[in-house]
C-alpha cells in the first residue's frame, strides 16, 4: 500500500468547460503525440491498421445524448482523463509505491520503473482514467504534462499541458485550484464548477463546468405590434417605409 | 516517503520548423518539432493568423499521416486490369516521358481531349495556369461537388462567400446563427470563435437536422428538415419586413435596393436595371427630392425605395419594392412554411424577433471616420451584432444556390455585412462579379487557352457553348443546364467521358481526388465506367494519370501514378491568387516547405507538373531554346509573375520591403521561413469596414496589388445577371436555351431568391422514400485521408447510420441491428444506431469513413471495410429518368453543385451481419499493409 501526502502545496489540475467542448478530439490526439514521445514508455497502438485498432490514450472524449423532460435531445461531449484526486484510491491501492501523488503540486504519477503492471490502480479508479500499455506492460495515465509545465526548454506561455494548449474552442483550462487568485479557481466559482462523481469521496482536483441551459427561448416580442398585412395602405408596410425614409 | 526525482525540463526537440498544416483545408500554422531527423511533435503556431496556436485532432495526428504506411513510394505503371491495383514501380523519367507522350499528341490535335481535374488541391492558381498553358478547356478543382452554391451565391450577392473568405466579427457579435455547418470551412477559426462567443455570453443558434459538434453546444438547436432552409430564411425575411425591422439606411447606401428595374414584361430589358452607361454601378435611381432620375453616385440624392415611375415612356420600379412585395406575400409567412420546415410558426416568429432585437436594439456605433466611394465622409460606423455562417448543409441541394442567396439577402436586410458585429470579409475579398474573370473556353490546338477556365458569367453570352449549342467542356459547366457553374463540375467528368457526351476524351488526369470512391456519386457504377471497354477492348476512358501521396481507392484505376510527397516534405504557397489565409483586419499568405526530406522516390506534384510542362514545351514553362524557366515549384513560387510585380507570394517582394507588389525576390521563401511560414499586412483602421464602398480600402487594395484599379460596388439584393438568363428563356437575345430548359430557367433563376423543392423529391414517390439521408464530416477526420491514420481511425473506425428514436421504435430496432437503406438508385446494408438529437425525418452518417478493401494500407478486415459504408452508392449523378430521353444532372440548376443532400431513402430492418453491402472486391495494395503494432516515440 502506498500513502498519500497529507496535503500538497498546490493542487494543479484542469477545468473542463462542458458548455464549450465541441467534441473535436483535438485534446485527445495532442495528448497522444506529446506523451508518446516524452514521459515514460511510448503510448503503443495494437493492430493500428487492422480489424481492432486499440491504443493507449491518456485522455478520451466520450459523447452522451441527454433527453431532458421537455425540449429536444441534447448532446454533451465529455473529455476524461485522470482527475488527480486528493484522496486518490489508485495511489493507496498500489502495492509497490509506483503510483504516487506529488507533494509539491498534487500531480498523480506512475513511476514506471516500479510499476509491475498488476492493474490494481485501474481497478480502484472509479473514473476509468488509467490505461495499461499493452506493449510495455506498465500503467499509463495523465501526467498533467509534468515534463511541459516546468520545462525551461519551452517558452513560458507554452508551459501548460498539451491538451490545454491545443484546444481550439478554449474549453480546457489549467492552473492551481488551491489558489483563490488563480484563473481556474475563479472560473470554478463563477460557473459552478463540479466534481465528477463526488459520492466516490475521491475529492478530484479537476473540475467540470456544466453546460449552460440550452433551448430556453427568451421572452421577446419586438416584432409586435405587427404592421397591417396590406402593402398598399397608409398603415401597411409601404406606409411605414415612407415614414421611415422621411427620417433618414 | 520519498518521491522519485524527475527531470521536468527534458530537451523537447533539436529544432522547430514552422510550416502550414494540410490535414484539411483550414491551413493552420504549425510548429513541427524534429528530433534525430524525425517528427516528434506538432503544435499550432501562436503567431499564425488562422489558428493562433491551437490545433485540431487532425493537425496533431499529422505525424501518423506523414509516416503512414499507405504512402506511395515511387511512380507506378499499371500492369493488371484497371481497378485491380496491380502495378510495377518505374522511374520518374519513364513516368514523365510516358505522360508527355500521351499528352503531346493531344495538345497538337485536340487539347480538349485532356481532362485535368484536381481535388483537394491547394495550388489551384498554379494547376489552372498549367491547364491554361496546355490549352484544354477541361480544368477545374473539386468545388462543383463541394460547395460552389455557397461560393457563387456569395460572389453574386456580396462579392465574397462564407467559407474562409470572411468571418463573423467574433469580438462584437451578440447572436451567431449557423445553417448546415458541421466540421467544414473554416475549421479551427469557427471553434475558436464559438469559444470566444461562449466566453462573452453571446448566443449561438444552430440550424441543422443533426445536433453534433457546433450544433451540440449551440444555445438553441433548430432541427430543420433538409432542403427547406431557404423556405425558413424567406419566412424570417417575411416576418422582419412585416414588422419593419430592416435597415433602410444601409439598404439605400450599400445595396442595390434603390436600383430602377424595367417593369414592362414585354420589353427585352424587362427585369434589368435602368443604366447610365457601361460601368457596373452606372445605374439610375429615382430621387425622392427632385422627383427625377439621378445617377446612383451623385452626392446628396435621396433614392426612392418604392413607387412605379415612368421614364421615357417606360415603367420602372425600385428593387426594394419588388423585394418587399415578393416576400410580404403570405406564401412566405411563418404559418405557410412551418410544417414543411419542421419548425413551428411561433418559433419562426420568435427567432425573427430575436434577430431583430439583437440587430436593432443592440446597435453598435464605432467612432471611426471613413469616406465612401461617392466621396461622402462619415464620422461613425453603425454595427449590427448579428452574424451568420453556413456551409454544405444548405448548399449541397438542388435549391442550394437560391437558399444561400436568401441567407445573404437576410444579412443585407439587417445591415449586418461588412459592419461591426456582423459578417466581415478577408482580403482579397470582397471583390465584385466584375472583378472576376468570365469563363474561357476557346481552344486552339498547340496553343494556350484564351484565358482562365473558371469565372463568373454575366449573361448567356458567357456560356461555354459552341456554335451548335453543344457544351465545350467535358463536365458541361457553363451550359444552359447550369449556367453559373463557377467551380466546374468535377462530379460529372467520369460519367460524361464514359458516355462520350459531349465528346470522348483521351486522357483523364486527376490529382488528389478520390473519384472512384467517396468523392463520386454513384460509386459502384463509376468504378464500372472507369473499367468499361469498347468493342475493340480498349478502355472507354483510354488513359488515366493520377497523382496522390497515398494508396487511395482511385490509385487502383489509374494507368500511371505520379506519387506526391506528404505535406511536410513539400513546397507550397497558400496564395492570395488562390485561397489565402487572410484575416478580417489583414491580408496574409503562407508557404509550406520541406521540413523533412522525402525518403521515397516521390516528388511534389507541382514540381512534377512543371517538369511535364517542360517536356511538353508549354509556354511560360520553357524559354525560347526549350530550357526550363522554373527548376521546381519553389522557383515558380518566387519568380512567377501573374501580372507585372504580382506573384504567388505577396510578402517581401522586390528588395524585401514590397508588400503585395514588387519584383521577384530570391530571398522571399527564406523570409517566409524566418517569419514562421507566413506573411501578414494589416488593413488601415479607416479601411476596416464596408470595404466595397470604402475609399481607403479600395486605395489600399490597389496599393497591395489585390486589384489594379479601385472596384467599388454595392451589394446585390437583386442579381441582374440571373434575369439575363430568364430573358433568354423568354425568347430574347441571340443566345437561346434549348426549349426543354426554358421553363426551369425561368423558375429557378429568379433575380430575387426563391425556394423550390429539391429535385429528387419531385421525381420519386416520397411515400416510397419518406426519409432524407445526409452525411456530416467528423471533426477528427478529413475526407478519405483519415482512415490511414493509426490514431484518428481509433476515433472513427466505422460509421453507423444514425436514426431517430421515433424511427427506431417504429421499426423495432435493437442495439447491434443492421438495416437495408434503399434509394431510387440503389440499396445498401449497414449497421444502425439510435440518436434522438435528430430531425425525425432524417437519417445520417459520417462522411467517407467506409473504405474499399486493400486501399489505404489497411488490413482487409478493417472495420472501415466491413462495417463502414458510403451513402454514395445510393446517389446517382443523374436524376431519375422522366421519359424525355434526356440526362438530367443531379445538381443545382444554376451552379451545377452536386445535390448530395437531396437524397431520399426508405429503411428496412435487416438481420445481424458482419459485412456492409455492397461489398466491393479488394484492390491490390501497391504498398502492402500497415504494421501490426506501433510504438511511435520509442526512439525519443
Amino acid at each position: 500500500m502506498t500513502t498519500l501526502p497529507a496535503s500538497t502545496d498546490k493542487k494543479l489540475g484542469l477545468v473542463i468547460d462542458l458548455d464549450t467542448c465541441v467534441g473535436c478530439h483535438a485534446c485527445v490526439i495532442s495528448c497522444k503525440e506529446w506523451n508518446t514521445g516524452s514521459y515514460g514508455a511510448p503510448l503503443s497502438d495494437q493492430d493500428p491498421y487492422g480489424a481492432e485498432p486499440s491504443g493507449t490514450f491518456l485522455n478520451r472524449v466520450h459523447t452522451y445524448e441527454v433527453s431532458p423532460p421537455s425540449g429536444p435531445a441534447q448532446v454533451v461531449h465529455f473529455p476524461k482523463s485522470c482527475l488527480h484526486c486528493e484522496d486518490a484510491p489508485c495511489v493507496t491501492v498500489c502495492p509497490t509505491g509506483a503510483s504516487y501523488k506529488r507533494v509539491e503540486d498534487g500531480i498523480v504519477l506512475v513511476n514506471e520503473s516500479d510499476c509491475i503492471g498488476c492493474g490494481l490502480c485501474a481497478w480502484a479508479c472509479p473514473y476509468g482514467a488509467r490505461e495499461m500499455d499493452q506493449a510495455e506492460g506498465v500503467m499509463k495515465k495523465c501526467t498533467l504534462c509534468v515534463d511541459r509545465i516546468y520545462n525551461e526548454n519551452i517558452p513560458e506561455e507554452d508551459q501548460i499541458p498539451s491538451c490545454v494548449r491545443t484546444c481550439p474552442a478554449g474549453a480546457r483550462h489549467f492552473g492551481d485550484l488551491a489558489d483563490p487568485e488563480s484563473g481556474v479557481f475563479k472560473l470554478v466559482e463563477m460557473r459552478g464548477g463540479m466534481d465528477l462523481m463526488p459520492e466516490q469521496g475521491t475529492k478530484p482536483v479537476n473540475k467540470y463546468l456544466p453546460p449552460r441551459p440550452r433551448d430556453n427561448p427568451p421572452e421577446i416580442d419586438v416584432l409586435g405590434p405587427l404592421l397591417a398585412q396590406s402593402t398598399d395602405e397608409a398603415t401597411g408596410f409601404f406606409g411605414w417605409l415612407d415614414r421611415t425614409l422621411e427620417k433618414l | 516517503m520519498t518521491q522519485p526525482k524527475l527531470d521536468t525540463s527534458p530537451a523537447v526537440a533539436d529544432e522547430i520548423r514552422k510550416t502550414t498544416c494540410y490535414m484539411c483545408a483550414c491551413r493552420c500554422g504549425i510548429n513541427v518539432h524534429l528530433k534525430d531527423g524525425k517528427v516528434k511533435y506538432i503544435e499550432g503556431n501562436r503567431d499564425h493568423p488562422i489558428n493562433k496556436g491551437v490545433l485540431c485532432a487532425k493537425g496533431s495526428a499529422g505525424i501518423m499521416q506523414h509516416y503512414s504506411p499507405a504512402r506511395l513510394r515511387a511512380p507506378l505503371k499499371r500492369v493488371g486490369p484497371r481497378g485491380s491495383g496491380e502495378f510495377e514501380e518505374i522511374s520518374w523519367e519513364e513516368a514523365l516521358t510516358t505522360a508527355a507522350e500521351w499528352l503531346a499528341s493531344v495538345r497538337e490535335t485536340a487539347p480538349e481531349k485532356l481532362a485535368f481535374f484536381t481535388g483537394r488541391d491547394q495550388s489551384q492558381s498554379f494547376t489552372s495556369w498549367w491547364a491554361q498553358q496546355f490549352g484544354t478547356p477541361n480544368y477545374a478543382a473539386h468545388g462543383g461537388f463541394c460547395s460552389v452554391n455557397m461560393a457563387a451565391a456569395g460572389i453574386y450577392t456580396l462579392g465574397g462567400a462564407f467559407w474562409e473568405f470572411g468571418s463573423p466579427d467574433w469580438e462584437r457579435t451578440e447572436l451567431f446563427m449557423i445553417f448546415g455547418v458541421a466540421e467544414d470551412h473554416d475549421s479551427n477559426p469557427i471553434k475558436m470563435g464559438l469559444g470566444r462567443l461562449k466566453e462573452r455570453g453571446a448566443k449561438v443558434i444552430g440550424v441543422n437536422p443533426v445536433r453534433t459538434g457546433y450544433n451540440a453546444i449551440a444555445d438553441e438547436w433548430v432541427g430543420i428538415t433538409p432542403g427547406t432552409d431557404g423556405l425558413f430564411i424567406l419566412a424570417l425575411i417575411h416576418e422582419l419586413l412585416k414588422a419593419g425591422k430592416v435597415d433602410l439606411d444601409y439598404l439605400i447606401r450599400y445595396t442595390n435596393a434603390p436600383f430602377l428595374v424595367d417593369d414592362d414584361p414585354d420589353s427585352p430589358t424587362y427585369g434589368l436595371f435602368l443604366r447610365d452607361g457601361e460601368g457596373p454601378d452606372k445605374v439610375w435611381i429615382w430621387d425622392r427630392v427632385t422627383n427625377s432620375k439621378q445617377p446612383l453616385d451623385k452626392p446628396g440624392v435621396k433614392p426612392a425605395l418604392r413607387g412605379r415611375v415612368e421614364i421615357d415612356g417606360k415603367p420602372y420600379r425600385p428593387v426594394f419594392e419588388l423585394l418587399a412585395e415578393k416576400y410580404l406575400d403570405e406564401a412566405n409567412a411563418a404559418e405557410a412554411v412551418a410544417e414543411r420546415c419542421g419548425i413551428s410558426a411561433d418559433r419562426i416568429k420568435r427567432l425573427a424577433a430575436e434577430i431583430a432585437h439583437t440587430a436593432f436594439e443592440k446597435e453598435i456605433t464605432i467612432e471611426q471616420e471613413w469616406t465612401d466611394f461617392k466621396g461622402e465622409t462619415h464620422k461613425t460606423i453603425t454595427g449590427r451584432p448579428v452574424s451568420f455562417h453556413a456551409m454544405r448543409g444548405i448548399s449541397a441541394h438542388s435549391n442550394g444556390f437560391q437558399t444561400c442567396r436568401a441567407l445573404h439577402v437576410l444579412q443585407l436586410l439587417l445591415g449586418s455585412v461588412e459592419v461591426p458585429g456582423g459578417f466581415r470579409f478577408k482580403p482579397p475579398y470582397p471583390k465584385p462579379v466584375y472583378g472576376h474573370p468570365r469563363p474561357h473556353h476557346t481552344v486552339t490546338p498547340g496553343k494556350p487557352l484564351d484565358g482562365p477556365h473558371l469565372g463568373y458569367p454575366r449573361g448567356p453570352e458567357d456560356l461555354a457553348l459552341d456554335a451548335n449549342g453543344n457544351a465545350k467542356r467535358i463536365d458541361k459547366a457553363f451550359t444552359w443546364e447550369n449556367p453559373l457553374s463557377a467551380h466546374g463540375m468535377m462530379h460529372m467528368v467520369i460519367s460524361n467521358a464514359h458516355a462520350g457526351d459531349p465528346y470522348p476524351i483521351d486522357v483523364l488526369f486527376m490529382y488528389m481526388a478520390n473519384m472512384s470512391w467517396n468523392s463520386s456519386m454513384n460509386t459502384s457504377q463509376v468504378m464500372d465506367m472507369l473499367t468499361d471497354t469498347d468493342e475493340t477492348g480498349e478502355y472507354k476512358i483510354p488513359k488515366i494519370i493520377y497523382s496522390d501521396a497515398y494508396s487511395s481507392e482511385m490509385v487502383a484505376f489509374a494507368d500511371l501514378i505520379l506519387p506526391d510527397t506528404t505535406y511536410l516534405e513539400r513546397h507550397d504557397c497558400i496564395s492570395l491568387l488562390d485561397r489565402p489565409i487572410s484575416e478580417v483586419d489583414a491580408m496574409a499568405d503562407s508557404i509550406r516547405w520541406p521540413v523533412v526530406e522525402p525518403d521515397r522516390d516521390v516528388k511534389g506534384f507541382q514540381s512534377a507538373l512543371l517538369e511535364l510542362g517542360v517536356k511538353l514545351a508549354l509556354p511560360g514553362m520553357v524559354d525560347k531554346d526549350g530550357t526550363a524557366i522554373y527548376s521546381d515549384y519553389a522557383d515558380y513560387m518566387i519568380n512567377h509573375e501573374r501580372r507585372p510585380g504580382i506573384g504567388p507570394l505577396a510578402g517581401w517582394r522586390g528588395n524585401g520591403e514590397g508588400r503585395g507588389r514588387g519584383a521577384p525576390n530570391p530571398e522571399q521563401i527564406n523570409r517566409y521561413i524566418e517569419n514562421g511560414g507566413f506573411w501578414m499586412d494589416h488593413i488601415p483602421q479607416e479601411a476596416a469596414f464596408l470595404k466595397p464602398m470604402n475609399k481607403a480600402y479600395q486605395d489600399w487594395a490597389v496599393e497591395r496589388g489585390i486589384f489594379d484599379a479601385p472596384q467599388p460596388y454595392v451589394f446585390q439584393l437583386y442579381v441582374e445577371h440571373l434575369q439575363k438568363f430568364r430573358r433568354a428563356a423568354a425568347g430574347h437575345g441571340e443566345n437561346q436555351p434549348p426549349d426543354h430548359l426554358r421553363e426551369r430557367i425561368t423558375e429557378t433563376m429568379d433575380p430575387l431568391p426563391v425556394w423550390y423543392p429539391p429535385f429528387e423529391e419531385t421525381r420519386v414517390d416520397v411515400a416510397d422514400y419518406p426519409l432524407h439521408a445526409i452525411t456530416q464530416r467528423p471533426a477528427a477526420m478529413y475526407h478519405s485521408w483519415g482512415s490511414q491514420n493509426a490514431w484518428l481511425r481509433q476515433i472513427h473506425g466505422h460509421n453507423p447510420l444514425y436514426i431517430s428514436g421515433d424511427l427506431w421504435e417504429e421499426h423495432g430496432f435493437a442495439d447491434g441491428d443492421w438495416a437495408w437503406l434503399t434509394s431510387h438508385h440503389g440499396k445498401i446494408k449497414i449497421p444502425v444506431a439510435r440518436m434522438d438529437a435528430l430531425n425525425p425525418k432524417t437519417v445520417w452518417t459520417w462522411n467517407a469513413i467506409g473504405k474499399r478493401k486493400g486501399a489505404w494500407a489497411l488490413h482487409e478486415n478493417a472495420p472501415e471495410t466491413t462495417k463502414g459504408f458510403l451513402l454514395n452508392h445510393l446517389i446517382h449523378e443523374l436524376l431519375p429518368e422522366k421519359g424525355d430521353g434526356l440526362r438530367w444532372s443531379n445538381s443545382d440548376p444554376i451552379t451545377g453543385q452536386a445535390a448530395w443532400y437531396d437524397l431520399r431513402v426508405r429503411i428496412e430492418k435487416a438481420g445481424a451481419d458482419k459485412q456492409s453491402r455492397p461489398d466491393i472486391p479488394a484492390q491490390n495494395s501497391p504498398v502492402g499493409k500497415g504494421p501490426d503494432a506501433l510504438r511511435y516515440g520509442e526512439d525519443f
